[in-house]
């Protein structure tokens, strides 16, 4: 049973609605991204993801983007991820999600990449452009590594790409609420309701919503279909307004507390 | 000097990638989950409608009537004479409705976009003859248009902005990155992901996931099935060789398609050589680039030792940009293709060296290919036939030109 298993088994024993936090890992810098993921964990955040900044985050909605703008002018590399990952592994106690795009993967060599995720103590891998038809060479390292694979699903996935992604994916499955790039919105689309259910009816597999949520009320509404919320853009808008702050930490650890409040 | 026997024809399903759209190791469908659905859609379209002879005969018709094909294959006889006097053959494709190739790819695919029930199309655009292209079918078909390209195109093509416009078309400004193609793709990409439920995005060149490599060579085909029909009616036989421009790689997988299965033919793309062959001073993929997945596709591409894209020149905004169409990647794999490349300078000399010696004014996209002839021709001799895809007129150009040279012409 990997990390990510034991964390959702034990959210459905408690019957508690889990918080994936999402952030750009070397936002606005490295050792203050550090401070930022520290904080997130003391939040009480069920799982990170590490989003590692690219050239052309073409899913990605403003926010993010801006913010993979700072992180890549500050000297962030994928490499540079790892080690920050490894440098917070025995500190941090949630499960520690790399979310990227296939480029710098595929530029330093997917088994190597593999290796040193695990090595930095990753526990699961998403990428972004990587579909489960073209993820083939991806997950036999990630297996091999014991690393998750996971995989997105969306408004317009398939019932049959519903199932393969819950057969060829581990940890759990992230499902994408709405039409559209990343970025905070006033409400919960309909869209992620539906979505859940079409889930649930193919896979018992755990189930993260995502894409749009900013407050405690979506957390809470999520709940009721999915195993866990997804806070990103506004986890990272946060870290944009306070990045000169010398509470940066504070500042996110209550936002992160105030989500599952 | 075209003969009346050449209709336009397109090469359909003769020279198809596997199922998953890869061309050997190059291609596939790397896209955010939720555009999964629409490609695979959209492949299902497109394998239809071009097995379907009524969309064939109104893309035939729309090509014949409305863009002015067949293009004439004029000779170049004074060109010819400077370039070691080899014969040299332009396929003028500048002279169809719009000004360049990018025409027969927009019709193809607006009326595709029809067929499946779009009312609004997304494009991008480098040079702006794509989205010129774009907003020109949208009119012709009474569907929205929106336009992304990057400010920093918007600035040296000042002109098709307004034509643009003018077409109705919504032209909107993209600002990150290097606010160039890229950038123009990536917000078109973010707009398609929100709006694929009544949207179709028309991509401008043969790169992209699967079909889009696939469908766009397809729709470009037409050019090579004429020359290869018009030079074997001129000269009585097979060129040596066959030269075009490669940006994303559209006219020059156009042209070259008919003359793959030749073995006799060279085929040589031409790409942008910008200022030095050094990191953000050039878009000539094969001379300092290196595999990688990028905007949908697995190709060669521009980028940093950590997986990131570079920037990259070039004059010209159509050949300003960091990956290359994998069929390319695939025909300089196996061999099949030659890629070299001409810098700025050398391609503003041949814009200028076509306007004095053949009274044409060349798209600076073109002018890359023209500026590989010299070396060719004398590499050739008299004897040799050269082809060149002139993919575009130059008065989008002729500003910027002037703008370079101090007005000086
Ligand atoms: C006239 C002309 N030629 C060539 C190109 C390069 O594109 P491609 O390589 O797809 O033909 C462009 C692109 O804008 C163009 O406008």
């Amino acid at each position: 049973m990997s990390r990510l298993d034991g964390t959702f088994a034990r959210l459905r024993a408690e019957q508690r609605t889990g918080l994936v936090a999402y952030v750009t890992a070397g936002d606005p810098d490295l050792p203050r991204s550090a401070e930022v993921i520290r904080a997130v964990d003391r939040g009480g955040a069920d799982v990170i993801e590490l989003g590692v900044p690219f050239s052309d985050p073409l899913a990605d909605g403003p926010v993010i983007q801006r913010a993979t703008e700072r992180a890549l002018a500050a000297g962030t590399t994928l490499a540079r991820v790892l080690d920050l990952a490894a440098s917070l592994r025995a500190d941090v106690a949630a499960p520690l999600v790399l979310f990227t795009y296939a480029n710098p993967m595929v530029r330093m060599g997917i088994p190597a990449f593999a290796r040193r995720a695990r090595e930095a103590g990753i526990d699961g891998v998403l990428v972004l452009d990587l579909p489960p038809e073209e993820a083939g060479e991806a997950r036999a390292s990630f297996v091999a590594e014991g690393l998750d694979t996971i995989f997105l699903l969306s408004p317009t996935t398939s019932v049959e790409r519903i199932r393969r992604a819950a057969e060829l994916g581990g940890g759990f499955l992230y499902g994408i609420s709405r039409l559209g790039v990343t970025g905070a919105r006033a409400d919960v689309a309909d869209s992620a309701e539906s979505l859940a259910a079409r889930v649930r009816a193919e896979t018992t597999r755990p189930l993260a919503l995502g894409f749009g949520f900013s407050r405690p009320e979506h957390v809470r509404a999520v709940g009721r279909w999915a195993d866990a919320a997804v806070v990103g853009s506004a986890l990272v808008q946060v870290v944009a307004e306070h990045a000169g702050n010398p509470d940066l930490g504070g500042e996110v650890e209550r936002y992160v507390r105030w989500l599952r409040s | 000097m075209t003969t009346p026997e050449i209709v336009p024809t397109h090469n359909f399903g003769t020279r198809d990638p596997d199922a998953r759209g890869y061309f050997g190791a190059f291609g596939g469908r790397f896209v955010p989950e939720t555009l999964v659905s629409a490609v695979e859609a959209l492949t299902e379209a497109y394998l239809e409608a071009r097995r379907d002879p009524a969309f064939r005969a109104e893309l035939t018709r729309l090509l014949t009537h409305y863009v002015g094909r067949p293009t004439p294959l004029w000779e170049a006889a004074r060109l010819g004479a400077a370039s070691g006097g080899a014969r040299v053959f332009l396929k003028r494709e500048d002279l169809t409705h719009t000004g360049a190739h990018k025409i027969n790819n927009a019709l193809g695919q607006a009326l595709l976009a029809q067929r499946m029930g779009a009312r609004r199309l997304i494009a991008e655009t480098g040079a702006g003859q794509h989205g010129v292209a774009s907003a020109t079918a949208a009119a012709l078909l009474g569907l929205e248009c929106v336009v992304y390209m990057g400010t920093e195109d918007m600035a040296r093509q000042a002109l098709n902005v307004f034509r643009m416009r003018l077409l109705g078309a919504e032209v909107r400004g993209v600002d990150s990155g290097s606010a160039t193609l890229k950038d123009a793709i990536n917000e078109a990409m973010r707009d398609w992901v929100a709006s694929v439920a009544d949207s179709y995005y028309l991509l401008g060149s043969a790169l992209g996931p699967h079909p889009y490599p696939l469908m766009v060579r397809e729709f470009q085909s037409v050019i090579g099935q004429e020359a290869r029909a018009q030079i074997l009616a001129q000269a009585g036989r097979l060129p040596d060789a066959v030269v075009a421009s490669v940006g994303g790689g559209s006219n020059a997988m156009g042209i070259f398609d008919a003359f793959v299965d030749d073995a006799s033919v060279r085929l040589i793309g031409v790409e942008a050589g910008g200022e030095a062959i050094t990191i953000g001073r050039h878009a000539a993929r094969f001379a300092g680039g290196a595999e990688g997945v990028f905007q949908g596709t697995r190709t060669w591409l521009l980028q940093d030792d950590d997986g990131n894209v570079t920037a990259t020149h070039s004059v010209s905004a159509g050949l300003d940009y960091a990956a290359v169409g994998p069929e390319h990647a695939w025909l300089q794999s196996t061999g099949r293709a030659e890629y070299a490349w001409a810098d700025d300078r050398a391609a503003l000399a041949a814009f200028e060296s076509l306007a004095r010696l053949e009274g044409i004014v060349p798209a600076l996209e073109s002018a890359h290919a023209v500026a590989h002839v010299a070396a060719l021709g004398r590499e050739l001799g008299p004897e040799g036939i050269i082809v060149v895809n002139l993919s575009g007129r130059g008065d989008k150009d002729v500003q910027s030109v002037a703008n370079l040279t101090g007005g000086r012409a």
